[in-house]
């Protein structure tokens, strides 16, 4: 048996996963094509705007960009802002894994 | 020698947060609680009391610089009456739902509309369910003493304390009061520690969105859901009981003061017609006891002196020997009765307290309530009973109903 919370108020830590996986609220997800994705066509850190964009702070500044799917609650936010439109929302029930 | 000065009954809780010594003070001037306000600002600015006072546009705003206040470790002090009061019911229960030991003073004054500067008590009995610890006080003595008594529950159990008192007629009415000394302060109230200490070693984030079911946190720590966090308030609320009735025997062992925990009772060792109530209207029920006593009527009062957490066994106890009860109320649950009278019947339910219960609601508004009102009352409610009728009752004390108006046309 885990340790019971022993708070007298309602506290958190402020840290990735305080309130569990949230990324299980998605319905959609997004997916990149990394055929039209500007770091990765450029080769160069450039653009971003998904990872300035998410108000959950879940995609990397990396080249691939990656999206943590743990967190991710697919508000397709970085869908809407990417300029060469390289994010796409597919619902999670038409995603074969 | 002991100090004792003629004093009202604002500035006897102005004294008694003087003693205490808060960090923090926010209040907004509303009648008739003003001259509280005023009094601890004259403190503050004369150096008396070492204490940021901060001045709000608000009731809401007073009592969220609270709240902030004593989330980072200051023991504080607010105070309003009525409207105002209202104004923070929001706040009430932020107080209450953040487990801090706020402690507020409710000058009770009638609420609009229409407006009324005047005393009763629908202000801080609308505000009953807000998970505040509510104490009426029924002269000033009490509450210097109460306020004091207030600060040492609230930080022991972490629920917000309202101390009540009836406005203008203990408010703004001058009574001799004994000031304790500092020392015996120091001996009575240890230092507010805060159940959660902020630091930004260890980031928090304070009332943060509950879900419906417990959750795993980051370190896998199996954390409680919005309904826990409710439950542990209610189980504080059980557990304050005790605390409040330890805090007034230690007072009263220290002072010689003892206004009773939860419920306090006048010549009821006999009394077979008990009449009850809260604060300055209990007061004087104990004149109509003596009245009625002249009549050979053996009447008795219990006094509810705590109301939230509600004395269900004491009163239980202290019924037990009625033949008849009379319950005045300076407030009522509109659509049904007054609410001291619907929680005395449901404590009584199941127990051997089975005996008429007539509900007088009285003195709303600032209506006189007069001795000879309620000897007049308590008898016909013995008459009824004693005639055989066994139905409960509410009334409208010295109110001139339309039914009347029927009557006459």
């Amino acid at each position: 048996m885990k340790n019971s919370d022993t708070n007298v108020s309602g506290v958190c830590t402020p840290s990735a996963g305080e309130a569990g996986k949230t990324g299980e609220w998605r319905d959609v997800r997004p997916v990149i094509d990394s055929t039209k994705c500007i770091p990765e066509l450029k080769g160069k850190p450039a653009c971003f705007l998904c990872w300035l964009y998410c108000p959950d702070g879940v995609v990397s500044m990396t080249i691939p960009v990656e999206i943590d799917m743990d967190y991710c609650k697919g508000c397709g936010i970085c869908a809407e802002e990417c300029p060469p439109n390289a994010i796409k929302m597919v619902r999670e029930v038409d995603i074969d894994e | 020698m002991n100090d004792v000065r003629i004093i009202t009954g604002n500035e006897a809780a102005a004294q008694a947060v003087k003693l205490a010594k808060p960090g923090v003070i926010a209040a907004y001037p509303i009648t008739p609680q003003t001259s509280l306000a005023e009094l601890l600002s004259e403190y503050v600015e004369r150096g008396e009391l070492k204490a940021e006072y901060v001045r709000v546009e608000s009731e809401h705003s007073s009592l969220t610089v609270c709240i902030s206040a004593s989330t980072v470790g200051a023991r504080v002090f607010t105070a309003t009456s009525s409207n105002g009061l209202l104004y923070m019911h929001e706040q009430l229960h932020w107080a209450s739902g953040s487990r801090l030991p706020v402690v507020m003073c409710c000058v009770n004054r009638g609420v609009g509309a229409p407006w009324s500067i005047f005393n009763d008590q629908q202000d801080s009995f609308s505000q009953r369910d807000t998970g505040w610890i509510q104490i009426y006080c029924r002269d000033n003595q009490e509450i210097l003493d109460t306020v004091i008594q207030a600060y040492r529950i609230a930080e022991e159990v972490y629920i917000p304390v309202m101390v009540c008192y009836d406005g203008f007629i203990l408010s703004h009415t001058m009574m001799p009061v004994e000031i304790p000394d500092s020392g015996l302060i120091e001996k009575f109230l240890p230092p507010y520690r805060p159940h959660t200490i902020l630091s930004s070693d260890d980031p928090k984030t304070i009332n943060p969105v509950f879900f419906p079911s417990r959750r795993e946190n980051s370190k896998g720590v199996l954390c409680d859901g919005y309904m826990e966090m409710r439950y542990k308030l209610q189980a504080a609320f059980e557990k304050s009981r005790e605390i409040i009735v330890a805090a007034s025997n230690e007072w009263a062992a220290l002072t010689g003061r003892d206004h009773g925990g939860m419920i306090w009772e006048y010549k009821t060792e006999d009394a077979e017609l008990v009449l009850t109530g809260m604060g300055s209207i209990a007061t004087e029920a104990t004149m109509a006891v003596d009245a009625l006593r002249d009549e050979r009527i053996r009447a008795g009062v219990v006094g509810i002196r705590t109301y939230r957490p509600f004395p269900k066994e004491d009163v239980a106890q202290a019924f037990k020997k009625a033949k008849a009860i009379v319950v005045f109320e300076k407030c009522i649950s509109y659509g049904y009765e007054g609410g001291l009278c619907s929680d005395l019947k449901a404590a009584f339910y199941g127990t051997d307290v089975r005996a008429p219960i007539h509900n007088y609601i009285a003195g709303l508004g600032g209506r006189d309530v007069k001795t000879g009102e309620l000897v007049d009352a308590a008898r016909a409610t013995l008459d009824t009973v004693g005639s055989g009728e066994t139905g409960n009752k509410t009334i409208w004390l010295n109110c001139h109903t339309g039914i009347e108006a029927e009557d006459r046309g």
